[in-house]
Formats: structure tokens, C-alpha cells, sequence
């Protein structure tokens, strides 16, 4: 059983919490109590960061990233924006292949190890909207699918199971994820709930009032009212520590100007360092619809090299600074863009709409070089020619779960559509000790271990647990954490024991039976009524 | 596990991971609301409609019925409005191409001049006057009208980059806003600044560009909806179809190039019937097969129920349950239909259900940007200049104008062709205006229009509590004033606690009885010194500030 299940199965009465929360405050509530740190602690250990650099617009993979090796091909499908040959930069390691002129800093970054490539990133069925392209991208969704929530948000809903309620927290006192910029994006939706925080600048936020927290109603208005609400106690939760991670840094590495996703990169460096445990943090960068006037008449330049040259003076910017920062083994970098774009360019000077393209994974822990060969370029290409697809992009990121934020192969799964999850592969972009020296956690047991009945009770309730033998502890802690009783404390032998809970005096609601044993602990929550 | 089966997991994992409200349903449908027509109403009528409500609107509106308020709001008044003027002083920077026979304080509509640095500050001055026109709506919906089509059309000044293409698009835009839909889609398709902003001027016979055929389909008119199942084929032949037009920078017209046109037969999907629109030769070849291909999209019912929908979630609420979709959508979407796309027949019978004035359909609505901005000075009767001094009207039109970017909303500039999207993305919709970022600057914006407003030569805009108190009915009494305050600024009631509390700490700065508060008012009103003007100011300031910053102001 993952821990959410565990979590939402042992909270039947779960409607409670918010005003359970709400109505003490998180902070008489969740210091020191045992209770909330097993429920809000993150299921798995690690300092990893993961931060997601989105292109929009589609961006030109073919002019990119060049293949050389077949350039007759590629100069005939293209032949108005083709790159000239000898512009392009040949990459450390990799034959047949190079970058766009422009980007001399990833061109680098190959030469230190510190990048990879992975060719003709895409799905099955690629769709041509940008919407669609877009939401099918943060979602991990199949080409026909709908869903609302974000692959990064259901990650972090899986470690961070009942965010926003009881958050922030001592063990998470962190935002989750960040969004450089004003509003949050689909990548970061939960299931239910945003994950994200967006800022846009770290060291200046207004002050929030506290305000009077009325009774929400039960309406869509109540959905609303609490949703605001909850973004307001939050934005004061975090605003402090955000402030005290940018204040922490006060000498960077130099970033290039005028190239706003420098800047967006530049803040992430800084919080980073700065002690933020913030796992993932998004940037973005527009402006690649191409669909005209992509180069300028020397075809190195134009708008789609400006596009690429910022892309790469500012991931070589933050490399060097997080390097600088001592932080550099701690940080995972990915780009992606909706799709790639048509092989055969328009007469426009430019090109339409396409499907898979490469896309670049940065960072000290990357398994340098390229994954993948030069796409397929047919002999005479016409509108209707994409590149064929060579790596499922819910590999990329299954890959990432599981080699970079270190979680078992089965829980990756779960976060995955059912019909792709068992053809993930496991991708060589990430060191293979990028995830040692990180304590496994617990598997988490399978099994309830503790359950009463009956619930709910209105005096007595018998409590039944599952020990493996060894030291039990079985705790009665009510909804202020306050430990009302402790109904055993002792060695036992394997097996399930029952024990009575006699609550007389104490008032009706609802209350937590607390079981200990060994590393694994579980949560019941019984509710006394009249 | 199935895909279903994926999807069920998700919901209940959802349902259960998240202790959240499970939200009321409704099943009312679009019959018409009966219910009783009091200020609570036409508050609720009023702020969905327009930006934020105006008080001697409200006062207006009681001795109407219903009926005449919907009829009356869906009648813009005819006095032509003043276009945008040159606020801008001549540049004379080497290498611009200057407007100096533009006076300043008259307009650049039809004036071309293609210079980069002129139309630059003409988007200034474009986006200024946008701004000015919501301040100033007239009694009626249409400048929410205009937002929800610009939004739906979704082109960015920015990328088109010439002003006078905007404003054309803009009137364009206004135009139709209450009239009919299909026609606005018809001149849209070929307005110069679409032509420009989804490269319909590059769009030629030897190499089609699809990016306006696409759009066309999927934001504009069919949506993609499971039910919406044109192919890429389909976009393919209808970016055929429109292939030819150009922009013309000397007129800024559209014009048909006949040579640029594909003159083949264009061959639709099934989802079409297979419908053959016939290549055509000749000047007017554009314009027929344009004609051609809306009258084979328009005859989709996926159309009326998109549009439905997005007028929906614009006016009532962002989730469309399966009653919503039964009652209201389907029923709506036909009456549009069979209209032959007016969008003011579907807007009336939406505007004056039962559905619409549902309970469970009030107060729930978060503001936009503009709600906010727009909403909270024309709420607080903020005051301008007289018409004819433009240079300070401007200047301080530009302050709110900014204040929307600051929180989300560049005017006519959304961040792409879908819009904004706070108005279209799933699931949180318009939650997205509300971020960790925006939140704060929402309550930095009010608290600046309480303390100090903006000033410009001299004309100061601000929010003037003491004089908005005045208006009130009692507003000696400090149960009755923050009553009154209450019911004017918010939808959704507060606790009575709450109330007691804001009035002690704040009317009555923690005293216990409250003829503290009503002495001072009233030595204020029988001696308006500054200094028992500064007592009541500088507690309504508070009370204001305090109001505005509840998580109650954000909800309509």
C-alpha cells in the first residue's frame, strides 16, 4: 500500500482536517508532534533538485540539434533555413551530430561532462496544438487522454501526500515546488491541489494579514473561499523562508543580461543554495512558433538563433554558478518544448507545427553525451514528414523518478497512465550513484496494522494492531496531538492483539490511535460520537 | 489496470488524499428566475457583468424589474466613443519616422505610419485608452463582452506590433460583441492584425501555413472537446481554403491575392460529411471559400456548445457538471443555434435564470484582474479628470492598466492565442489568478488606493472611505456601517463573530460600547475638523484595508 492510500485509509472521518487545522493554529500543532510528522513528513529522503526549463512555442529540434551526418537530406527537406555546415559545433564525444552555432555554452557543457542530448523525444499519436501538445507534455498523458494534474504534481503529491493542509511544516517548511513567474502551470498540479509556489522576486513579498477564518460552507463559493484562504496562509508561511534562502546568497556567479530566462535561473541558483529543500523548480522561455522568418539571410543568424543562444548562455550561466555555489551535485536540469517542429520548412522562412525533437538534461550527475541517433530524414520531404519518435518522453521522466529523486520502481509506475507504466524505460541519462549514500526508505508496510471497531464508537472501542514482535507502543493522541493515553508499551511476541479504549470523560470527536513497532509506525483515526 | 480504470484511481485517490468540500450541486436549468430582486441580486447581476458594481447602479436597478435590469444591461447606450489619441510628445530620436501632423491630444487612428517606435507608443496609448473604456463603461455589459471576445481571439499586441491593427481588430471586436457571432468570425478571419498575428499573410498556394486553420478550429469556433473531432487533414484543407490574403500597410485593409490562392478542391474528414469545398478562381475566390468553410463549420453543433461554454464559466462558474451540461449548455447552446449565432437571445435567457441567480452559483466566482482593479474604483466611486484633460487621465489610466499586468491581465496581450489561462485551463481555471504572488499584490493594490492613491498633475485617485461612509444609510451606527459595507463588498456573508470583532478592534479600536464610534462620527459631521476628520478616516482606512485583504474581497 503506497502511503497515500495508507494515509486516506486511516482518515474515514478525512472531511474534518481542514477545520481541524484551520481551527488551531499549524503551529500549536505541528511542532513537535509525532502524529503530524508521520503524517506530513516526505516519503522519500534526498536533497535532489530537479529544475524543468520549458521552451514555448515548439522549438526547431532538426536546427537544434544538426545531424550532420546526413546533411544532404537535412539541407534538401530545409533548404531556406538550413544551417550552413561548417557553422555547426561539434559536440564532445558524439560523431555526426552537432548544436546550434549559437550555443557555445552547452557546447561546453558537453566538453566538462556536464550535458546530455536525448534525440527524438516524443509519443505515439503526436498532436499538433499547441494546447493539447502542451498539456500532453506536463501531464504524462497519452495523445487521448485528459488529465488535469501534472506529472511533477503527482510526484509531489506522492511524497507530500495532503498538501497544503498542516503545511508548512518543521519537516517541510519549504514551498514544494517553484514557479519562476506570476502564475503556476499544469506540470505542478496534483491531483487536486497546485503544488507549486510562483514567485517572482525572492527577497521582496508584501505582507499578508491573517485575517478572521470563518466556517467555509459546504457551496462551490466555500471551495472557493477556502482555496483563497489557503493561498493566503501559505504565501505567510513561506514568504519568511524564501526571503531568509535569497538573503543567504549574496555573491553569484556572473549571468549574462537581457536574456530573461538567465534571470528565472539566477533566482533558482540562489534559493537553492540558500537552503531551500524545494524539490522541483520550473522556469520558462517563449517565443519558439517559428512558423516564419526563423533565420536571417546568413542562416546562423535570426529569431530562432537569439532563441537558442539565450537558452544556452543561460543553462551554462547557472552550471557554472551552481558550481560556484557548491551545490552542483545536488541539481538536475531538463528542457523541454511541446513538440518539435515539420522537417520540410514552409516558404515562410520558417516551420510548422512537428512532433518529436531532442531534448537536453544538464547537471554534475548527467551521463554525458547523446542518447539516440540523427532522426530519420527522408530523401524527399514533404508537409506532411515528422520526425519519428525514439524515446517515450514519460521514459525521460520515469527515469528521472527513479534514478534522480530515487523512488522504487513500483511507486514511478503508479504515477504513470496504466496503459504505458510497464513500457517505461529506465533511460542511462543519470550517474548510477546518483542516488547512493541516500537511506532507502521503509517499504512501506502493506498491510493495516491497526484498526478499531467499532468506529464510530460512542464509549468503548476495541483496538486491534499487528506487531512483528519486539517493542509495541499503541498511543491515544486527540486532535490537538495532546497524548491522551498509552494503551501499551511493551515487548511483544509476533502476532495481533486486541486492547480496549475506554474513552468516559472525554469529549466527542475524533482521535488518533498511534502504533509503533520497529521502524513502522500507523495512524487510525476513530471518532467518538454520542 | 484499464485506462478507466486509471482515471477512477485518480478521482479517488483525489477524493480521498484531499480532505475537500464536496461542492454543491444545482440542477436548476435556464427557466426563468422568479425569486426575489433585491440588492443582493442586483449586486450579484451587476458584478458578473461589468466590472465591479457602481452604487447609484445599484440604486438604479432597484426600481427595475429583473427583466428591464438583463434587457438594459444587454443595450450598450449608442453615443459613439472617442478613439484612442496621441498622448505621446513627437519623437525626435534620429532614425524614427515621426507623426508630427498628429497633434497631440487627437487621434492616430488613420494615420499609417509603420514606424517601430511610433506604433510602440501608440500600443502604450492603445492599451491606456482600453483601460480608460472599462473605467467609464456606460450601464451596460458590452466592455465584459469585449474582454471575453479579445480573450477568446486571443491576439497579442506585443507580436502584432501595430497599433493601429489593434484598434482596428478592438472595434471589430466591439462591434460584435453583442451581435452576431458567425459574422464576427467572418471578418475576424481576414482582420489584418489576425492575418498578421497567426501569419495568414504567409499563407500561400505552394506552401499553406496552418497556424490560423488550426486555431480557427480548435479556440475560435469547434474547441476540442471529445465530441470535436475534425482531423489535421481537416486543418490541412481549410489552411487551403485560406490561402491568398495579405495585409496591405498603406490602408491597413486586408487584400486577396489571386495568385496566392489555392485554387484545388479542398476535401474535408468525415466529421464534415466529406464536404468538397470547390477551388475558385478570381478576386472574389478568398471570400467564397471562406464563406464555405464557416457555413460547413457552423453547421457543427460543437460550435454553440463551445462558445456555451466559454460564456458559462465566463458569467457562472469555471466546473460545467453533467446538470450544468444537461440543463444549461445543451438547452443554451441550441437557442444560439437556431438564432443563427446572436449571442444577446442566449445571453438574456442565461442572464435571467434560475440557474444564473442559483444560490449555489453566487459568491463563488473568483475576480479576474480586472474585477479587481476596474471593479474596486468604480465600487469605491473613484473620481478622474474632466474628459478633456487627457494627459492626466492617461497617465493615471496607465497606473490600472498596469496594475491588471502586475496580477495577470495585459490587455489585449495574453501570453499566447488561448488566452489567458485562468479562463481556460483545467482544472483550477480561475484559481490560477490566485497565486502565492498575485495574492499579495492584490492586497498591496487596495491598501496603495486607501493610503495614497495616485496622483497626477495634481489629480489624485484614491478610495475615499470617509466619504463613501457618508453615503450610507447610518453610517453612526458602527453595526449598521459595517453592515451595509459588508453587503456592498462582498457576496458571501460573514460570521457574526467576525463581524464583532472587526467592529471593536478596528470602528471602536478595542473599546467596549459603540457610541465610541458614534460620537465620532458625529463631532466629525457637525465639525469637520482635520482633526475629528483624521478619527473616523483613519479607522474607515483600517476598516477598508482590512475588508479589501480578506480572502472574502476576491470572490464575486
Amino acid at each position: 500500500m503506497q502511503r497515500r492510500d495508507f494515509l486516506s485509509g486511516t482518515l474515514p472521518m478525512a472531511a474534518l482536517l481542514p477545520e481541524l487545522i484551520n481551527g488551531y493554529s499549524v503551529k500549536a500543532f505541528n511542532m513537535n508532534s509525532p502524529l503530524v510528522q508521520a503524517l506530513l513528513r516526505g516519503n522519500t529522503l534526498t536533497d535532489h533538485v530537479l529544475v524543468i526549463v520549458q521552451l514555448f512555442g515548439g522549438n526547431d529540434g532538426l536546427n537544434m540539434v544538426i545531424p550532420v551526418a546526413d546533411y544532404s537530406k537535412y539541407f534538401n527537406a530545409r533548404s531556406n533555413v538550413a544551417i550552413p555546415e561548417n557553422a555547426v559545433l561539434p559536440i564532445t564525444g558524439v560523431t555526426g551530430t552537432g548544436l546550434h552555432p549559437t550555443m557555445t555554452g552547452l557546447q561546453n557543457l558537453f566538453a566538462e561532462g556536464k550535458a546530455k542530448v536525448v534525440q527524438a523525444v516524443g509519443y505515439p499519436q503526436p498532436n499538433f496544438s499547441h494546447f493539447r501538445a502542451t498539456d500532453i507534455w506536463m501531464s504524462a498523458s497519452n495523445s487521448r487522454q485528459e488529465v488535469n494534474s501534472g506529472w511533477a504534481g503527482r510526484y509531489l503529491d506522492y511524497e507530500y501526500p495532503n498538501f497544503p493542509i498542516g503545511y508548512p511544516n518543521t519537516d517541510m517548511p519549504d514551498p514544494l515546488a517553484i514557479q519562476i513567474g506570476g502564475l503556476t502551470s499544469l506540470t505542478l498540479q496534483g491531483p487536486t491541489r497546485n503544488m507549486g509556489m510562483s514567485i517572482t522576486n525572492p527577497t521582496s513579498f508584501y505582507n499578508m494579514i491573517s485575517g478572521t477564518n470563518d466556517y467555509a460552507p459546504n457551496t462551490r463559493a466555500g471551495k472557493e473561499l477556502t482555496y483563497v484562504r489557503s493561498v493566503n496562509r501559505q504565501t505567510q508561511g513561506y514568504a519568511t523562508v524564501i526571503r531568509a534562502a535569497a538573503n543567504a546568497v549574496t555573491v553569484q556567479a556572473p549571468y549574462p543580461t537581457g536574456n530573461s530566462l538567465a534571470d528565472q535561473l539566477k533566482i533558482v541558483a540562489r534559493l537553492i543554495k540558500g537552503g531551500l529543500k524545494t524539490r522541483v523548480y520550473v522556469v520558462s522561455f517563449g517565443g519558439f512558433d517559428t512558423h516564419s522568418n526563423q533565420v536571417n539571410a546568413d542562416k546562423v543568424s535570426g529569431a530562432h538563433a537569439t532563441l537558442l543562444g539565450r537558452v544556452s548562455g543561460a543553462i551554462k550561466a547557472f552550471q557554472d554558478d551552481i558550481q560556484f555555489l557548491g551545490v552542483e551535485n545536488r541539481v538536475l536540469g531538463m528542457t523541454f518544448s511541446e513538440f518539435g517542429r515539420r522537417v520540410k520548412s514552409n516558404s515562410s522562412i520558417g516551420t510548422d507545427h512537428g512532433a518529436a525533437a531532442p531534448l537536453f538534461l544538464f547537471g554534475n550527475q548527467v551521463e554525458a553525451g547523446m542518447l539516440g541517433v540523427n532522426p530519420t530524414i527522408p530523401d524527399n520531404a514533404t508537409v506532411n514528414d515528422n520526425v519519428p519518435m525514439q524515446y517515450d518522453f514519460r521514459s525521460i521522466y520515469a527515469t528521472i523518478l527513479e534514478k534522480w529523486f530515487c523512488l522504487d520502481k513500483s511507486v514511478v509506475q503508479s504515477l504513470f497512465p496504466p496503459d504505458i507504466n510497464t513500457q517505461l524505460q529506465v533511460l542511462p541519462l543519470i550517474k548510477s550513484g546518483a542516488c547512493a549514500g541516500i537511506t532507502p526508505p521503509p517499504i512501506p508496510n502493506t498491510n493495516l496494522l491497526v484498526t478499531n471497531f467499532p468506529n464510530p464508537f460512542t464509549s468503548r472501542t476495541t483496538v486491534q494492531f499487528t506487531t512483528a514482535g519486539g517493542h509495541t507502543l499503541l498511543q491515544i493522541f486527540d486532535t490537538l496531538g495532546r497524548l491522551i493515553k498509552v494503551l501499551t508499551n511493551q515487548e511483544y511476541t509476533a502476532g495481533t492483539y486486541r486492547i480496549d479504549f475506554d474513552s468516559e470523560g472525554l469529549p466527542v470527536g475524533l482521535y488518533y490511535a498511534r502504533f509503533q513497532n520497529g521502524i513502522t509506525q500507523q495512524v487510525r483515526a476513530m471518532m467518538k460520537v454520542r | 489496470m484499464d485506462r478507466r480504470g486509471f482515471f477512477t484511481e485518480l478521482k479517488a485517490e483525489a477524493k480521498k488524499a484531499t480532505p475537500e468540500f464536496v461542492t454543491g450541486r444545482t440542477q436548476s436549468g435556464l427557466n426563468p428566475y422568479a425569486g426575489t430582486w433585491n440588492e443582493e441580486e442586483i449586486l450579484h447581476l451587476l458584478r458578473r457583468v461589468q466590472f465591479g458594481a457602481k452604487r447609484n447602479d445599484v440604486a438604479y436597478f432597484k426600481s427595475r424589474t429583473m427583466d428591464q435590469a438583463v434587457d438594459e444591461l444587454l443595450t450598450p447606450a449608442t453615443s459613439t466613443l472617442l478613439p484612442p489619441i496621441k498622448e505621446y510628445p513627437t519623437p525626435t530620436t534620429v532614425g524614427v519616422v515621426p507623426d508630427p501632423t498628429i497633434i497631440q491630444g487627437t487621434t492616430w487612428i488613420n494615420d499609417v505610419n509603420n514606424d517601430g517606435t511610433i506604433q510602440s507608443l501608440r500600443r502604450a496609448s492603445y492599451k491606456k485608452w482600453l483601460t480608460g473604456n472599462m473605467i467609464n463603461q456606460d450601464r451596460s455589459m458590452l466592455e465584459k463582452m469585449v474582454l471575453f471576445w479579445t480573450n477568446h481571439f486571443g491576439n497579442e499586441a506585443a507580436d502584432v506590433g501595430n497599433a493601429n491593427l489593434m484598434y482596428k481588430q478592438h472595434t471589430l471586436i466591439r462591434m460584435y460583441a453583442l451581435g452576431n457571432f458567425k459574422s464576427m468570425v467572418r471578418d475576424i478571419t481576414i482582420d489584418p492584425a489576425m492575418l498578421r498575428y497567426l501569419n495568414g499573410y504567409l499563407n500561400i498556394a505552394s506552401a499553406p501555413d496552418e497556424n490560423y486553420a488550426r486555431e480557427l478550429m480548435e479556440l475560435f469556433t469547434l474547441g476540442k472537446s471529445p465530441d470535436s473531432n475534425y482531423t489535421e487533414t481537416d486543418v490541412r484543407e481549410a489552411a487551403k481554403v485560406l490561402t491568398g490574403w495579405t495585409v496591405n500597410y498603406n490602408t491597413y485593409q486586408p487584400s486577396f491575392v489571386t495568385t496566392r490562392h489555392s485554387t484545388v478542391n479542398k476535401n474535408f474528414s468525415s466529421f464534415f460529411n466529406n464536404t468538397v469545398i470547390t477551388g475558385r478562381t478570381g478576386t472574389t475566390a478568398g471570400q467564397l471559400e471562406i464563406d464555405d468553410l464557416l457555413n460547413m463549420i457552423f453547421a457543427q453543433p460543437e460550435v454553440a456548445k463551445f462558445i456555451t461554454r466559454q460564456i458559462y464559466r465566463w458569467f457562472v462558474y469555471y466546473e460545467i457538471d453533467a446538470d450544468a451540461e444537461r440543463n444549461v449548455i445543451t438547452p443554451l447552446a441550441d437557442i444560439f443555434r437556431s438564432s443563427g449565432y446572436e449571442i444577446k437571445p442566449m445571453l438574456s435567457t442565461l442572464l435571467k435564470s434560475e440557474h444564473f441567480f442559483d444560490k449555489m452559483n453566487r459568491g463563488c466566482y473568483i475576480k479576474s484582474p480586472a474585477d479587481h482593479v476596474i471593479g474596486s474604483l468604480r465600487e469605491m466611486n473613484a473620481t478622474f479628470a474632466p474628459a478633456t484633460d487627457w494627459d492626466t487621465n492617461y497617465g493615471l489610466w496607465n497606473t490600472f492598466y498596469s496594475w491588471m499586468v502586475n496580477l495577470g491581465l495585459n490587455l489585449h496581450d495574453p501570453p499566447n492565442v488561448a488566452g489567458f489561462p485562468a479562463f481556460y485551463q483545467p482544472p483550477a481555471y480561475h484559481e490560477l489568478w490566485i497565486t502565492h504572488d498575485t495574492l499579495p499584490k492584490r492586497n498591496q493594490y487596495t491598501d496603495i488606493m486607501i493610503s495614497s492613491g495616485y496622483v497626477r498633475n495634481n489629480i489624485r485617485v484614491q478610495f475615499n472611505c470617509v466619504q463613501w461612509a457618508q453615503s450610507l444609510r447610518n453610517p453612526g451606527n458602527p453595526n449598521d456601517l459595517l453592515n451595509e459595507a459588508l453587503a456592498f463588498l462582498y457576496q458571501n456573508a460573514l460570521s457574526q463573530v467576525s463581524k464583532d470583532q472587526i467592529k471593536t478592534q478596528i470602528l471602536l479600536t478595542g473599546q467596549q460600547w459603540d457610541y465610541y464610534w458614534t460620537n465620532a462620527w458625529m463631532a466629525y459631521e457637525s465639525n469637520p475638523t482635520t482633526a475629528n476628520f483624521n478619527i473616523v478616516n483613519s479607522r474607515l482606512r483600517s476598516l477598508f484595508q482590512y475588508l479589501f485583504n480578506l480572502s472574502e474581497y476576491q470572490l464575486i
